[in-house]
Parts: structure tokens; sequence; C-alpha cells
């Protein structure tokens, strides 16, 4: 019960903080509108994916989806090394909670985060950029945007936890966040990469995530539903176990 | 009279990182209801002592006895018996303060029908109902410090540690902080471990003081006791080629230390001695005599002055020091 109210308390604060920062609302939204923009328009006009019958800019769509989750969720992680630099971390890990429940408490928060600015993109990419949704591709889409979430918010947390200073923080996420995300198909079709890059793509989790939003938004599929269910669950249930395995022994 | 159980105990307690020994073989015993408290110089162990005492870190060696618990062993129930004023700010600049306080009840579980009541009680206790409703951004340092002080209190514990609770403010906020401390001592029963490296601070609050030096303890007792076991007044004198061998040999002169031109006497009653000093001394350009401080005594058992952060050498390095007895 103590464990359940620790874990709400968390979460409201995430969500506290988040609404008392509009800019970071609205600037973690400039981001994916530019790529739809800039990049949808532009590369639009030479790149064709007329063989899967939507425009450039739609077929990016379910891919800037997924950047902003890696990118908004990673970045989520920043914030527990500043709350090391005073000592609000020692504040939450003096109170009687178990570890799990304050990371719990924190991949839930960031994941509330995501899931907002995932929503207003939605709605905004309905509006302006011609993306049919429906109640079915809106509520698969959650799912699996939900999964992505709370993956990538367990990486963000766990490089928190270890890193001690902002700047190891940002070395560390552009290794990773690079490669996660253009190897995930987000902005080009992958069934035409060679071969020893088309193993990268496979192996990355993300591609998953960018594969079935494009299968559920705008049915247009490659690794098939399932297998792209089977590989996000497996991913979250990993990256949790190693995430909790890191706030267990996070040294304050 | 029964013989009480300290609410906390260490024996042996000691923290290394690595090759420094942060705190080194402490033995304390906290009795229920006191003030207690730890002063030292900057990195003399004060907070490593606390975070292990609060479980926030594993000790290297030794044990300790929070409320009656292993803090190894019992890490949660520990934690439940204590509230921590933390050093540096602990709470968040875009909450404010009583959403601060309302996050703080949750996470100690507090019950849900009991919240408001009690979050209003300890705003009262730090006068901090009027601005409750503001964003921790616009506090002051001193009001942040209380509502911190407020917050720990919150969950009602047995045990309140308090890491420099005056770090940094001005003396007015200062002796404001001090004011609530001792009225949450007597008006809640709480049993309050605090450091500090001020040492006005230390006489004016604590029952009992342990001094603390390179994570030992050099001494322990009442800021009373501790003033009288220095065993006279100190004399300060500044003078030119002073005949210090025949002082030394005065039986009433129980310490001397020269510095420069300046010397530092202890004395044993100096208001009848004082003449027969300066007859030995020689040329005097000035003295001055008075009851010994909490700074003495940090001298006289560390060699150096607490204000003096650069710990080794530095201005006393040269001092030339004789005891009597
Ligand atoms: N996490 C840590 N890693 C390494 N050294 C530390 C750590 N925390 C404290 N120290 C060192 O331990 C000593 C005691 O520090 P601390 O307990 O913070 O002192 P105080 O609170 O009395 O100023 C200092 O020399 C400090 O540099
Ligand atoms: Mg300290």
């Amino acid at each position: 019960m103590s464990e359940l109210t620790g874990l709400y308390a968390l979460w409201y604060r995430e969500l506290k903080v988040f609404s008392r920062e509009p800019s970071r609302i609205v600037s973690s939204l400039i981001q994916p509108l530019m790529w739809l923009l800039i990049y949808g328009t532009g590369l639009g006009s030479i790149v064709s994916v007329s063989s899967t019958g939507t425009s450039y800019q739609s077929f990016i769509f379910p891919g800037i989806l997924a950047m902003t989750v890696l990118f908004g969720s990673l970045f989520f992680g920043l914030y527990v090394i500043l709350d090391k630099r005073v000592d609000f971390l020692k504040e939450v890990l003096v109170a009687p909670l178990n570890r799990s429940t304050i990371f719990f408490g924190k991949v839930l928060g960031g994941s509330t985060d995501g899931l907002i600015q995932i929503v207003l993109l939605m709605i905004l990419g309905a509006l302006f950029f011609g993306i049919p949704l429906s109640f079915y591709s809106v509520f698969m889409s959650f799912l699996i945007v939900i999964l992505l979430l709370v993956s990538i918010t367990s990486l963000g947390l766990t490089i928190g936890a270890i890193m001690e200073s902002p700047e190891g923080f940002g070395l560390i996420t552009s290794f990773v966040i690079f490669p996660l995300f253009f190897l995930s198909g987000a902005l080009f079709p992958v069934d035409k990469l060679p071969a020893w890059l088309h193993v990268f793509v496979v192996i990355n989790p993300v591609s998953y995530a960018v594969d079935g939003l494009r299968t559920v938004i705008l049915g247009i599929s490659g690794f098939g539903l399932a297998l792209d269910f089977m590989v996000l669950i497996v991913f979250a249930v990993v990256m949790v176990l190693i995430g909790t395995a890191a706030f267990k022994r996070m040294k304050i | 009279m029964e013989n009480i159980k300290p609410i906390i105990e260490t024996k042996n307690l000691t923290k290394r990182f690595d090759k420094l020994i942060a705190v080194n073989n402490l033995n304390i015993s906290i009795h229920e209801g006191e003030i207690f408290g730890l002063l030292g110089p900057n990195g003399a162990g004060k907070t490593t002592t606390l975070s292990m005492l609060a479980t926030l870190l594993p000790p290297s060696e030794g044990s300790a006895f929070v409320h009656g618990f292993d803090v190894e062993k019992e890490p949660s129930k520990v934690r439940h018996s204590i509230g921590f004023v933390f050093q540096d700010p602990s709470s968040d600049d875009l909450l404010t303060g009583r959403e601060n306080l309302y996050l703080h009840a949750l996470m100690y579980g507090v019950e849900m029908h009991d919240i408001n009541q009690k979050m209003d009680d300890v705003l009262k206790l730090v006068d901090l109902t009027d601005r409750q409703n503001e964003r921790m951004k616009r506090y002051s340092g001193g009001m942040r410090r209380r509502l911190e002080l407020a917050r720990g209190l919150l969950h009602e514990p047995k045990i309140l540690f308090l890491d420099e609770p005056t770090l940094g403010l001005d003396p007015q906020s200062r002796e404001h902080i001090w004011s609530y401390i001792k009225k949450l001592s007597t008006e809640r029963k709480v049993t309050i471990i605090l450091t500090t490296h001020y040492m006005e601070e230390a006489d004016q609050l604590c029952d009992r003081l342990a001094i603390i030096d390179h994570g030992k303890i050099v001494a322990l007792d009442t800021p009373a006791k501790l003033k009288k076991s220095l065993g006279g007044d100190v004399v300060t004198l500044r003078t030119k080629d002073p005949d210090l061998v025949a002082v030394k040999k005065l039986h009433y002169v129980l310490d001397l230390k020269q510095e420069g031109d300046q010397v530092m006497l202890t004395v044993d009653n100096a208001g009848t001695h004082l003449q027969e000093i300066l007859k030995k001394i020689g040329n005097v350009e000035s003295v001055e005599s008075r009851s010994p401080t909490l700074n003495d005594v940090f001298l006289h058992f560390t060699g150096r002055e607490i204000r003096d952060h650069g710990s080794e050498g530095g201005t006393f390095e040269r001092m030339i020091t004789s005891r009597r007895k």
C-alpha cells in the first residue's frame, strides 16, 4: 500500500513539473514538426516511396513518432543526474520505499510525459499532414508507443543512474541514440539496404516500433505485427530489469 | 530509575572511500530527546556519518543501530524512524512549498486523512502558512530551510538529522532556525542530531557535542564541560621578545601557544593572576582576557582553527605548543 502511494507520489511530481514547464512541451514538438515539414517535403521530392502507395511525408510520420519517443525519453534520464547534483535524489532515496518503486515511479512519469507529446503530435498529424487515423490505429499506436516509451525511458534512467555528470550523459546517449534512430527505418524503406546494414536494422528493437506504427497507421507492413509486439515486449521487460538493477546499485 | 538504551549507537563505525578514511572508528551513544551535535570543519566526515546512519551509504566496517534497528539489516525500519534535512537544497523548485510537503507525505505513507492536518501543523510551526502556495523558486534560503525542516517532521519521526541546518544563511535567518530547532525539540520531543561547523550554533543548541576532525572524535561532552575542560580563561597578548620561559613555569598557566608576536595562554583564574603574568613577560602591547569559547576548545584539541579550511599545516604549523600536567 505505501509502495503504491509512493509510486503515485513520484508520478505526481513528474506531471506537476511537466505541466509547469510549457516550454518543454512546445520545444519537444518543434523538432518532430520540423522534420515532417522540411525533411518530409524536401527529401520527399527525391525519395520515392511510391511502391507503398503513400506520400513520403506520411511514410516518415510513424518514424517521427518513434523519434520523438527516442529523443524525449532517453533525455528524461538526465533529470536523475540533475537531481543528484542537489540533494533531491537523497530526499527520495531516504524515503522508506523500495528502489524498484522509485524506478517504476520515474518510468511512469517519463512515459506519461512522452505519451502526452505523442497524442499532441498525432492530432497535429491528422489535422495538418493528412495522416489517416481511426479508432483502431490510434489504440494500437498507443500500445506500441507505450512499450517503446517504457523501454527507452528505462534506458535513459539506467544511463542517468550510472553517469555522474550531464556531459557524460550526453556523450553516452549520443552514441546510443543515433544508430537506434537512423537504423530503424524511420526515414527510408529498409528493404533496399545492403545486407550488412540490414542486419543492424533487424537487431535494432526500435525498428519494430517503427514497423508496427507504420502497419497500424498506414497499412505498410514489414516484419508483421505479431513479431513487432513480441520484440517490443521483450525489449521493454529487459530494459525494465536492467534499469531496476541500475537503480538498486545507484550510489548517491 | 531504569537505565534507558541509547536511541542511536555506533560501534567502530568506519567509512572508506578508496584510500581516504572519511569516518574512522566512530563510537557514539545518543540518548532519546537530546540535541546531539557533530562539530567539525569541512571534510571532517559529518555528512558521511549521517548518511551511514540514514542507510544512504553502507559502512565499510563497524555497525550502527538507529531506534534499535541495525542500519545494514533493517534499513527500511530505520528510514521509517528518521527525518533528514540535507545539507544541499532537496526540494523541487517548480513545486510550491505545500506540494513538496505533500510529495513527502505520500512517500512516507502518511495516512491520507491526516495529510492535510499534518501539513497545516508543520507549516505553522515554521511560520510558512502564508507562503505555502508559492513556488519554491521564489523562496529565500532561510525559507527553504524552514520548509525542509517542516518536511522532515511531517511523518513524525522519532529522530531528526539536520546536516548543517544554517549553512550559508544570514545571521538573522540563522537565529530564526535556531529558535525553530529549540521549539521542536521541546514541543515534539524528537531526538536531534545536527552537524555544523559554526561554534556558536553548537554552543547554543546542543546538549552534547562531539568534536570531530579527520573522521575521528577528538572530544565529546556538553558544551559547558568542554569549555571548562580547558581549565581556565584565555589570555591573548601581543608582545615583542616575550620572556616565555618564566611564564611557563607559573603553576596557573596551563597552556601556552605562540604565533608571531601573539601569545595565547590558558590561565586558571586570570582575574587574580594577570598582573603577575604581565610583569614577567615584559613589554606588552595589548592584552585581552576572556572565558574560553568552543573555538578555543577546538583549537586546543586539533591544533587548528575551525575556519582554517585547508586542513593540513597552514597558519598554525609553526605554533609552539607546550602543555603542563
Ligand atoms: N562519495 C564520496 N566519494 C569519495 N570521497 C568522498 C565521498 N563523499 C565524501 N567524501 C570525502 O570524505 C570526506 C568527508 O566528507 P563529508 O562527510 O562530506 O565531510 P563534512 O560533511 O564533514 O564536510 C571528505 O574528504 C570528502 O571529500
Ligand atoms: Mg557535510
